[in-house]
């Protein structure tokens, strides 16, 4: 049977692999399931790696967590000399400036995915979110030697004084502290960056969201008269709703665990709350970025590898809410489309 | 979609309808002329197009930052001589950075690549929609949103720990953690687009499912295979933050394997980190390295971001 099969593939152009199916029968019988073994073992390597990072995180910050206990989240104190480590402050600045960077970012990202879905040409939509996914690849740390070069001064010197003189700048946490520079170096600013480096993500999932309204539900729309924006409005976005959520997620995910940039940025200020959005501050990330090489007490090593694993456990839960949203919505779609 | 439907029909008490479709249909009638309704379209496609034209604008603007302030320090000191030691001396380049950069990543693409794609292929071709590989697919998903610093934090407790001294291998460790994931998914992706016929006629041929994998669909797929591998390389290139407390930095050049100046051995120069220091130290003409440093990343990646999208659209049947 196999002669015939070995005398066959030649002549009918089967891919060299095929044709070289060897002679010896038995020879084969092995082959195949080392090759599912190997596979299977790395595709679990993936999920031991993940098991393994947390179990490793853990681990390394035990001694943290119960010489510690909660201080490290509920004290503003971080001075590894009186053996304080309060990352309050770090916790606020995360979840500031990814605030500001959400605010900023995803209308900007839904009227770009529905420009690119709805009313351009899909060539141009194509080099359009091609050049907005360059974005994403564009490394962390240029987005931050940018911020403070160009975007830094911007702030400080222009639109900071602009929002003070108008009626704005009496809002409470907008004036900033009187002790730092003009609020160029601050969290609103760390923000600014965030918001566009996230934007790509927030776009490209929106835009595949988007695209998922079938074009018929969309039709019917327009055939009652609607305009382009009554369409998108009240049947892309009201489908793609939930996808949406999840492209949400997605950005505030990478916005909290954001590094280099934010560390460039939001002023390294350890030790005290920011009492205006222009004030600096820093991030869980950025701390643990300037301040870990430079530890040499185990117990200060150990509460930032505490407050890395308080960062992962934040993105694990965004990541996973996320995937859940898309998930349903894929298969909602799927059902419907 | 029942939990959907059932959503609906609650917000339906309101008077708001059961589906996007009738959601026009049955809108309360609100009085709005025409003209009106055309202003506030016309509206919203300017705030579409501005936002748009914002963000290219910015792209644009940060790739032009970085090319002018660049581009002077781009000579052949750049491309041939190790970070300066001092700021007195006027010569020094970045070139050390460029080859210890390219080697830490070689490394990490090493690792990474074969097993990422290994892993790929249980994906699509034996776990398929089983339980566990359902499982694998969620984990791999939530694995590309870790921030890449805790990788950082995690290539530091397990190498630079136990080992006591940094090195460029324990930053190759943290880059390949980002990149598997990176790579089983896209592997995944490619090799679903494979049609199934091309599968069934090989197993029809008798040749073993090992065969038709890596000689048939991976043969068909290579194009996106290759892409999907150069994308993931490219994509931990420019990482800094988890080289930070693993590899370190290093004014010199890598000098070999183990030593306390070779790969394994101790802190290896790098591109990312190198710029990070330059950029924050006060002297100009490190700050100008440092911006010659940046154009370089963003020309490799940009450059084979934009390379590899070419071939791949050309490439694109499956």
């Amino acid at each position: 049977m196999s002669t015939v099969e070995l005398d066959a593939s030649p002549s009918t152009g089967a891919p060299r692999g095929a044709a070289q199916a060897a002679p010896r029968g038995h020879r084969l019988r092995l082959g195949d399931p080392i090759f599912r073994v190997l596979a299977t073992a790395c595709g679990l390597a993936l999920a031991v790696a993940m098991f393994g990072l947390a179990g490793v995180l853990v681990y390394n910050s035990w001694p943290a967590i119960s010489g510690l206990g909660t201080s490290v989240l509920t004290t503003v104190a971080w001075s590894p000399v009186d053996h304080q480590y309060g990352a309050l402050a770090a916790l606020a600045g995360t979840f500031l400036s990814t605030l500001v960077a959400m605010v900023i970012a995803v209308p900007l990202a839904l009227v770009i995915a529905l420009l690119l879905v709805e009313l351009v040409h899909p060539a141009v939509a194509r080099v359009v979110g091609t050049a907005i996914e360059m974005l994403a690849a564009i490394p962390s740390i240029i987005f931050g030697m940018v911020g403070i070069f160009v975007i830094v001064p911007f702030i400080q010197d222009k639109l900071v004084p602009w929002l003070l003189s108008t009626p704005l700048g009496s809002l409470p946490g907008i004036k900033p502290g009187a002790q730092f520079q003009g609020g160029g170096v601050s969290i609103f600013t760390a923000g600014v960056v965030l918001a566009f480096m996230v934007l790509p993500y927030i776009t490209a999932v929106s835009r595949d969201v988007l695209k998922m309204v079938p074009q018929v539900t969309k039709e019917a729309g327009y055939g009652m008269g609607s305009t382009t924006w009554e369409v998108m409005h009240k049947i892309s976005l009201r489908y793609a709703n939930s996808g949406i959520v999840g492209a949400v997620f997605i950005g505030l995910g990478r916005a909290l665990g954001e590094t280099m940039a934010v560390a460039f940025l939001i002023g390294s200020l350890f030790t005290s709350l920011p009492h205006s959005l222009f004030d600096p501050g820093t991030s869980i990330a950025s701390l643990i970025a300037l301040t870990f090489s430079e530890a040499t007490d185990k117990i200060q090593v150990s509460a930032l590898i505490e407050l890395g694993l308080i960062l992962f456990l934040i993105t694990v839960v965004f990541q996973i809410l996320a995937q859940a949203w898309l998930r349903r919505v894929q298969r909602s779609t799927g059902g419907r489309a | 979609m029942n939990s959907h439907r059932r959503q609906a029909i609650e917000r339906g008490a309101a008077g708001a309808p059961l589906c996007a479709v009738a959601d026009v249909r049955y809108a309360p009638p609100r009085r709005r002329s025409v003209a009106r309704r055309k202003a506030t379209d016309l509206v919203i496609k300017g705030f579409s197009w501005i936002g748009a034209s914002f963000g290219i604008a910015v792209m644009g603007f940060i790739v032009w930052e970085v090319v002018v302030r660049g581009a002077g320090a781009l000579d052949w000191a750049f491309f041939t001589q190790p970070t300066p030691q001092d700021v007195t001396s006027s010569a020094g380049g970045f070139a050390n950075a460029i080859v210890g950069t390219i080697v830490i990543t070689g490394v990490a693409a090493l690792i990474a690549i074969p097993m990422g794609f290994l892993g790929g292929v249980y994906l699509a071709e034996f776990g398929r929609n089983g339980r566990i590989a359902t499982g694998v697919r969620m984990i791999a998903n939530v694995v590309m949103g870790v921030p890449s610093i805790i990788v950082g934090v995690f290539a530091f407790a397990i190498i630079v720990k136990p080992l006591q001294h940094y090195s460029g291998f324990a930053g190759s460790v943290a880059l390949a953690f980002i990149m598997l994931p990176v790579m089983a998914r896209t592997t995944e992706d490619i090799l679903n687009l494979v049609p199934n016929e091309l599968r069934e006629s090989g197993l029809a041929m008798g040749a073993p499912r090992w065969k038709v994998t890596l000689g048939v669909i991976c043969k068909a797929a290579r194009g996106g295979l290759i892409t999907g591998a150069s994308l993931a390389i490219v994509r931990v290139a420019g990482e800094t933050a988890p080289l930070l407390f693993t590899v370190l930095s290093s004014p010199y050049w890598m000098t070999g394997l183990f030593g306390p100046g070779g790969f394994f051995g101790g802190p290896v120069a790098n591109l990312t980190k190198t710029i990070y220091d330059f950029s924050g130290s006060p002297y100009p003409q490190w700050q100008e390295l440092a911006w010659g440093g940046a154009l370089v990343i963003i020309i490799a990646v940009l450059g084979m971001n934009i390379l590899v999208r070419l071939l791949f659209q050309r490439g694109k049947q499956w």
